[in-house]
């Protein structure tokens, strides 16, 4: 089987995170580089669906030049090759282009099963999964907590806000997984040196035959005009508990909504 | 010169990143219970670490010693417990059986020991005396019938009596030899593998330690104990030469553990600093505060540079006693300073086990005994100066 994981570089949640003035967009220079956390998931599940089944594994990233840290730690991790896409073109794209360009790639490429985190800590827009299914032709399987492949069939446990739902539909497919599907392994010594030697191709927007139209920050639906740094956080108050704590505590909840 | 490639920086992250997420949330409690972390050990072997100086056909990763130093470093960074475990297991576990070992021993011991799934332990000292070895041993065992008997006892052998330890390499007197230049007959020392379990071979209870309370060490005994003798680990009469090589790779390792006890300081001394506030303001405004922190920032750096040294000249093939010795000095000395003043400036709270630097406290001393005292290793560098025994 033919899975490909596409996977991310985000910058470090315990770095402070800052926009760029130049042009509003994030700056990726500032922070340290680090694969996204759900991306790992998905890799560990590419690996894990490649143990039980056989096949090959493809770690595909779009992402500046840095990216390639993030390309190593996937391959250490055991995945077989990799695919780079990078191109200055590429810079700023929102979801949608984001989503052209992924499956120009996909396309080029070819694949059984794509795999995905359900979202990045950096854009957290969800939605990469769906746009990708939408553009490739194939069933979207998102939101899994366990995947489940038997011959071209393939089910999932989609999470949901009062359990899961069972989700079934045929290879070729994309699926996104949540944190709670596996237990990414840690890069080996003998992994780490064996990255080294594995193929990373480099693919650019011609490579791919990506409408540069569709893609970059120009072509973004969306725009940042403006951005403040977040005030810091207001001091909570203190509720003193005079025998009446209990329905102070409920009115609390009750006014956020959460009972 | 002392810059990590690429493949060491990536190893070094990995243990980093385990060690965070993994031990750093659980280990007080295992330590608050004396217990030994076998789920935290089995996921440590699942990641190779167990491995990592051990060539491939063996199980292992293919690394080098000074890998193994950088996971041990990175580990200790958060406990010393689980660091010493590992470092006891290869290095003085599965290291003599790798160098010394035949290949029978090799094909039965090493898969299990590079996993992780089996535990070696290396008994030398005993309750007689570990500085003066040969002088303090008292444990015999002789050839009867094709078996080794082997009497006597050893005293704190790390990993000696977990559920998954496998053997216990016994450093025994088996025989005399010619009476040297000073006419003293000098004792013929061997190793001889006691596998777990074996008639005769008896594991006390854990010992109530002041630190490194996660991990296993226990006092043994034998008693007309009898293994095949096919259980010798290397040459007959050459157990000792062995164990000084040995120990010499080991005080490197025990060096990169130091280091990281007194980064593990350093580390939670700049968060603890921003936080604490007195008299008006973060405590990290003061100088007496700051200086501390830069002095325990100089200690690790330069104890970091001599492990390095030593690292790379026992990689090289070079001579590198003095140099593992010097660098084990200063560590255990700059994991002891570090602790206390890491204690100091935490304050109460530096004296609670819930903080880690309450166990970076306890943890600390030992290392200025174990793998040979501070005495012992500047006896080492006076000799390697020239100086007279
Ligand atoms: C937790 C723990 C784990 C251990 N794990 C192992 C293990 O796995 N395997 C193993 O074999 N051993 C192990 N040891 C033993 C350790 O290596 C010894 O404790 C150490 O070598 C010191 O020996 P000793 O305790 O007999 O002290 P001694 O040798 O009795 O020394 C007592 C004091 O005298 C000093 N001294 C001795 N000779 C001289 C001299 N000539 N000049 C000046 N001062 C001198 C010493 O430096 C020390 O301060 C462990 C010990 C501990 C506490």
């Amino acid at each position: 089987m033919n899975i490909v994981v596409c996977v991310k570089q985000v910058p470090d949640t315990a770095t402070e995170r800052k926009l760029s003035s130049k042009d509003n967009t994030l700056d990726r220079d500032a922070a340290d580089g680090v694969i996204n956390e759900l991306c790992e998931y998905a890799v560990e599940e590419a690996l894990k669906i490649k143990e039980a089944h056989g096949g090959e594994v493809t770690v595909l990233t779009m992402g500046p030049a840095k990216a390639t840290d993030t390309i190593r730690k996937a391959l250490a991790m055991g995945a077989d090759k990799a695919v780079h896409l990078v191109d200055d073109a590429l810079h700023g794209s929102d979801a949608l282009g984001t989503s052209h360009a992924l499956a120009q790639t996909l396309k080029k490429i070819g694949f059984d099963l794509v795999i995905l985190g359900s979202e990045s800590t950096d854009a957290r827009t969800g939605v990469l999964a769906a746009m990708l299914a939408e553009r490739l032709g194939t069933p979207q399987l998102t939101l899994a907590r366990k995947v489940d492949i038997d011959g071209s069939a393939i089910s999932i446990e989609r999470v949901t806000d009062y359990g899961y739902d069972k989700v079934t539909a045929t290879l070729p497919a994309v699926v996104s997984v949540v944190e709670k599907i596996n237990e990414p392994r840690y890069p080996s010594f003998k992994g780490i040196m064996a990255a080294k030697k594995k193929p990373v191709q480099t693919f650019g927007v011609a490579d791919a035959e990506i409408d540069t139209a569709q893609v970059g920050l120009a072509s973004s639906w969306s725009e940042v005009t403006e951005f403040a740094v977040a005030p810091p956080r207001a001091a909570g108050t203190i509720v003193k508990d005079e025998g009446d704590g209990g329905a102070k505590a409920a009115e609390f909840l009750a006014s956020k909504k959460f009972i | 010169m002392h810059r990590l490639t690429d493949e060491y920086e990536a190893l070094r992250k990995s243990v980093e990143e385990f060690s965070r997420e993994v031990v750093a949330p659980v280990i007080g409690d295992y330590y608050e219970r004396c217990a030994f972390p076998y789920d935290i050990v089995a996921q440590m072997g699942r990641m190779g670490l167990f491995g990592l100086p051990i060539p491939e056909e063996h199980g292992g990763m293919g690394g080098d010693y000074f890998a193994l130093c950088l996971a041990l470093e990175e580990l200790a960074r958060v406990d010393s417990s689980v660091a010493i475990t590992l470092e006891a297991a290869v290095s003085l576990g599965a290291m003599p059986i790798h160098r010394y070992g035949t290949d029978a021993q090799k094909a039965e011991w090493l898969p299990r020991l590079t996993s992780g799934e089996t535990l070696g332990a290396f008994g030398l000292t005993e309750p007689g005396g570990g500085s003066d070895v040969p002088g303090g041993m008292r444990t015999t065992a002789t050839l009867d019938g094709g078996e080794w008997v082997i009497n006597g006892s050893k005293a704190f052998i790390t990993n000696s009596g977990t559920d998954i330890t496998g053997f216990v390499a016994v450093a025994a007197i088996t025989g005399h030899r010619e009476p040297g230049e000073d006419g003293r007959a000098r004792p013929e020392i061997s190793t001889i593998i006691v596998p777990s379990g074996t008639p005769g071979f008896a594991v006390s209870k854990k010992y109530s330690k002041v630190g490194w309370s996660a991990s296993d060490t226990r006092e043994l005994s034998f008693t007309d104990c009898r293994v095949p003798e096919a259980g010798l680990l290397g040459e007959r009469g050459r157990g000792y030469a062995q164990f000084l090589r040995t120990l010499d790779e080991g005080r490197v390792a025990i060096a990169a553990l130091s280091v990281g006890l007194a980064q593990g300081c350093v580390d939670e001394c700049l968060r603890y600093v921003r936080e604490r506030r007195a008299f008006g303001q973060e405590i990290g405004r003061y100088q007496a505060i700051q200086f501390k922190i830069a002095d325990m920032e100089v200690r690790t750096h330069t104890a970091r540079l001599a492990y390095y040294h030593a690292a790379e000249k026992m990689l090289a093939g070079e001579p590198f006693k003095k140099e593992a010795a010097i660098a084990k000095l200063v560590s255990s000395n700059a994991a002891m300073d570090n602790a206390r003043d890491a204690t100091q400036i935490f304050g109460g709270y530096g004296f609670m086990n819930e903080f880690p630097v309450g166990r970076f406290y306890r943890d600390a001393k030992i290392l200025e005994i174990g793998e040979g005292t501070s005495e012992v290793q500047r006896m080492l560098i006076a000799r390697q100066l020239g100086l007279p025994a």
